[in-house]
């Protein structure tokens, strides 16, 4: 038997995503129920790319306002000022602020942006059907997986920062309107990245094994 | 729509990856042992038989540092003779009356609502699933425990507030409050769980979907 012909779905076989339960759904049919967990099973996750295009192209739409608007409006008695995103990191930047304006930089900005274009580019990779690298792209998905959530730190810094720092009328700190922006991309991302589907990536190269055979 | 009728189970040892879709036979583990997948390598299931019995205990402390970590001050501020401080709660207040309503409804789901329920989840579950026959809603629970735990962001917020802690520090003095204690140990016992629940072991035990839907079908025959 050769490897291609291992594949659950050139079997017929799905593997239900709760439970991990194998199982085979009714002849013909795409898609099934899960007889231990009833949840619904499928070959493939539905509308895949489609679902992941969208939220990306969403996330990335987001992605400019999120960086444009200030996250961060400070009133003081002496007039008020806006920070976006990037000028609170360059606020950051001391000789001891340094580490914590690179934890921000992170987060807030190599993050969302590295996701956008790692999912990008793993759907512009499926959708050509590459067979290159294959489990190079499966650990990156893993990571954009992983280290999604952390862009949340600015919403949170945001967040704290604005409720602690009011102490009108010497000095108050307000959430701005990026904020709004900034929490739908990393939503977003999160979401594009949960609709995607990394067995899609290795599909191409089982069908052309299939092929050779 | 999911289909109203049940999919065939085939061998329960064969298992297809969820990554490239391989199929395999979990082979025999030895406790703490894992298995990853040959092509792809992901993680297909572990044996936790060494770790499971500290489960109930690390959600006993969890539970009661969540209570504290949720109830009391996270921040202190002093300045020019006024101090101020804030919950988890009064985060997500203040940017509701700043008017970012959607941002203090994600902030309090994935702070507040969503840690709760991957505690109060993983709790139940560890209950229920000691009987022989766990009841029905433990593969509810189940089910949707992979959710709370993807959107609880207890780790995230505590990074955010020590960011804001060091922000705040040139403005004014900042006192760190019990919650922020209490978040810094909850994040490494949340870890433990995790490490430590195990759910396949449940779901070799739980009543399956099927047998209650056929269940039914019998009463239903049976009354008229």
């Amino acid at each position: 038997m050769s490897q291609a012909a291992a594949n659950a779905m050139a079997l017929g076989l799905q593997s239900c995503e709760t439970c991990m339960l194998l199982t085979r759904p009714a002849a013909g049919a795409h898609e099934g129920r899960c007889p231990r967990c009833g949840s619904e099973t499928h070959f493939r996750k539905p509308a895949s790319l489609q679902r992941t295009a969208a939220l990306v192209v969403a996330a990335a739409i987001c992605y400019i306002p999120a960086n444009l608007l200030p996250v961060m409006n400070t009133t003081t008695s002496s007039g008020s000022e806006t920070d976006t995103i990037l000028q609170g990191v360059v606020l950051l930047w001391s000789p001891t602020g340094w580490p914590l304006a690179l934890i921000v930089l992170f987060a807030s900005v190599m993050i969302p942006s590295a996701k956008i274009l790692a999912l990008g580019y793993l759907l512009v990779t499926v959708q050509r059907g590459s067979v290159r690298n294959s489990g190079q792209r499966v650990r990156l998905y893993r990571i954009v997986e992983l280290i999604g959530r952390w862009s949340m730190v600015d919403v949170f810094v945001a967040t704290f920062t604005a409720a602690l720092v009011q102490l009108q009328p010497l000095m108050s700190i307000a959430p701005g309107p990026g904020l709004v922006f900034f929490a739908a991309v990393v939503v977003l991302t999160m979401l594009a990245a949960e609709s995607f589907d990394p067995r899609l990536i290795w599909d191409p190269s089982s069908e052309q094994e299939a092929d050779d055979v | 729509m999911i289909p109203d009728t049940y999919s065939q189970p085939v061998d329960p040892d064969l298992i297809a990856c969820l990554d490239c879709d391989l199929l395999q036979r979990i082979p025999l583990l030895e406790p703490g042992a894992s298995a990853c997948c040959p092509r792809c390598g992901k993680e297909l299931c572990r044996s936790r038989d060494d770790v499971k019995h500290r489960t109930l205990p690390l959600l006993l402390a969890a539970a009661s540092l969540y209570a504290i970590a949720i109830s009391s001050p996270m921040l202190g501020i002093s300045a020019v003779g006024r101090e101020a401080s804030t919950t988890v709660f009064g985060g997500a207040e203040q940017l509701w009356r700043d008017g970012r309503e959607a941002v203090a409804a994600l902030v309090l789901f994935t702070a507040v609502v969503a840690p709760a329920l991957q505690i109060a989840f993983v709790l139940a579950m560890e209950f229920a699933g000691r009987r022989q026959e766990p009841p029905r809603w433990v593969r509810t629970l189940l089910r949707h425990h992979v959710l709370t735990k993807t959107w609880s962001m207890i780790e995230v917020m505590m990074l955010g507030v020590l960011v804001a802690l060091i922000k705040i520090s040139e403005l004014a003095t900042v006192i760190p409050g019990a919650a922020m204690y209490a978040l810094g140990v909850l994040i490494f016992l949340l870890a433990a769980i995790q490490s430590s629940f195990d759910p396949r072991a449940i779901w070799d035990r739980v009543e399956w979907a099927e047998v209650r839907r056929a269940g039914s079908a019998v009463q239903n025959e049976a009354t008229p």
